[in-house]
């Protein structure tokens, strides 16, 4: 993928119609989705209203889960998690990116601790390979392999837009 | 009376943060709210089944309690135990020192037990500083109250409570009430009032239970309790400490609870929205009236709630700058080799 296709309206596109196709094929009744601080969260928004969900979403901040305390401390994003119940519902666990993996097994380690819930699926917004962890996405908008200087970050809420960035 | 010296050489590192907690004098206001809104962050963590979070996993805080202590040990022992932390809880005046230890022994032994954190109680002021400052300097320290100087945990944990029904210190008119002279406390208050911006801030005691020249600090002095309490928006109660009490300071609390206890008629001269503070434990009939410490105006329990959520803030913060500094350490001995 070329960086002059990334345009988020068009990935957001297809991830509302893989995730309406897998929601269809799974049966899963009810889904909760879950947006990750802050593009996750935004994105989450987007599909939370494109696929006309009916239990209102919940906002994960994971900055209490984050495996790099040791090296870079403690660092808050400024608002914390507002999760309704979660036990044994079906979650949809939204974030802009998925890279090393390191992210979603905090997310998912916070998200047990509210409670244990009937299956987790994960939306990524792009997969930029790279994996570190065991970790894949269910549903992904596209997959872009950056340069090593390179960095990519959503900007939002309103438009959204993905800006390549060197380091 | 005391050599000033400056707490935020030994309590930051060279980039600002927090690396021990010994006083909230000096602090600046930028991190002052950090602190409250960390602790925030740990007071929403209520809603969760497992009221855990792995940041101190790990970890190893003793608690050095060289004073005798049920609430703030508690809570600083669950605050650790929430961060994932493994915890030692040691009252020293019952232990080794009785058996002749020295008090730098007793820390040398504890530091080389690998503990990451010293959560020091002490009836002397300037023990936390001197441990952070002399004995152990790459274990962090956070002073759980030393002697007549500071109890920054208490103050901050009484800023939230004031930050959480408030909102906005700027337009505040506060009232601390009672034994201000024994009050490590009220020191800490009057430094983190003043810090966050509070409009005014009024002491209210007997002179016999007033430190000379607080006016220094930029406070009011009040001896009447009808007068100081006028348009107040919140009342922060004081133990009458008696076991600090050496002289004859007071005729007897029955006459202090008539001209300093805060009772529902004293607290109708406040605003009509005003709250009421108490760090505890509280002496009902002897500073404050059951009905008002029970009162829905009483913030007691809200204080006890937040005190946990500030002490896992602190605590997370200062590990977090104790453990920058180690890395920086390891890297320039690194350099030199």
């Amino acid at each position: 993928m070329s960086s002059s296709s990334l345009n988020v309206e068009a990935l957001l596109k297809k991830m509302e119609q893989d995730l309406k196709a897998l929601l269809t094929s799974t049966e899963r009744e009810d889904p909760l989705m879950i947006g990750i601080h802050t593009g996750g969260v935004w994105l989450a928004e987007r599909l939370h209203k494109a696929l006309n969900l009916e239990s209102p979403m919940g906002v994960l901040d994971i900055s209490f889960h984050r495996d790099d305390f040791n090296h870079s401390g403690l660092s808050l994003c400024g608002q914390s998690s507002q999760l309704p119940v979660t036990e044994g519902r079906h979650i949809l666990l939204v974030d802009d990116v998925v890279m090393s993996g390191r992210t979603i097994r905090a997310a998912l380690n916070e998200l047990f601790d509210y409670g244990r819930p009937a299956s987790v699926t994960l939306i990524t917004l792009l997969d930029l390979q790279r994996r570190e962890l065991p970790i894949q996405a269910d549903v992904t908008g596209g997959t872009l392999a950056l340069g090593p200087d390179q960095q990519i970050k959503l900007i939002g809420p309103e438009p959204l837009e993905l800006e390549i960035r060197q380091k | 009376m005391f050599e000033h010296i400056d707490p935020n050489q030994i309590q930051l590192t060279s980039e600002g943060e927090l690396k021990h907690f010994i006083t909230v004098e000096g602090l600046s206001r930028e991190l002052l709210t950090e602190i409250m809104d960390t602790a925030d962050s740990f007071v929403d963590m209520g809603a969760k089944q497992v009221k855990k979070v792995p940041l101190l996993r790990g970890k190893t805080v003793v608690n050095l309690f060289f004073e005798a202590s049920t609430r703030t040990l508690s809570t600083f022992e669950l605050a650790a135990k929430r961060l994932s932390a493994d915890v030692l809880n040691l009252n020293i005046s019952t232990s080794s020192t009785s058996k002749g230890e020295t008090l730098k022994d007793t820390l040398m032994t504890l530091h080389a037990m690998q503990s990451d954190m010293f959560v020091v109680r002490h009836s002397s002021s300037g023990a936390a500083h001197f441990i952070a400052e002399h004995v152990t300097p790459d274990v962090a320290v956070i002073n759980a109250g030393d002697g007549r100087h500071a109890h920054p945990t208490q103050a901050m944990l009484d800023m939230l409570t004031i930050r959480r029904h408030k909102g906005d210190f700027t337009n505040l008119t506060v009232a601390i009430v009672g034994d201000i002279l024994h009050s490590r406390v009220a020191r800490s208050q009057i430094h983190a009032l003043r810090t966050l911006g509070a409009a005014e801030i009024r002491v209210i005691a007997p002179k016999t239970l007033l430190p000379r020249h607080i006016e220094a600090l930029g406070v009011k002095v009040y001896t009447d309790m009808q007068q100081g309490l006028h348009d107040v928006d919140v009342i922060m109660m004081l133990r009458l400490q008696k076991e600090r009490m050496s002289s004859a300071l007071l005729p007897s609390e029955s006459e202090f609870y008539k001209l300093y206890g805060l009772t529902a008629d004293k607290l109708a001269l406040a605003k009509p929205d005003a709250v009421v503070m108490h760090p505890g434990p509280i002496n009902r009939g002897v500073e404050i009236a059951s009905s008002v410490a029970d009162g829905d105006r009483s913030l007691i329990l809200d204080q006890v709630t937040n005190g946990i959520a500030v002490r896992m803030a602190v605590m997370s913060m200062a590990m977090s700058g104790q453990t920058k500094c180690r890395m920086e350490t390891a890297e320039s001995f690194e350099t030199r080799l």
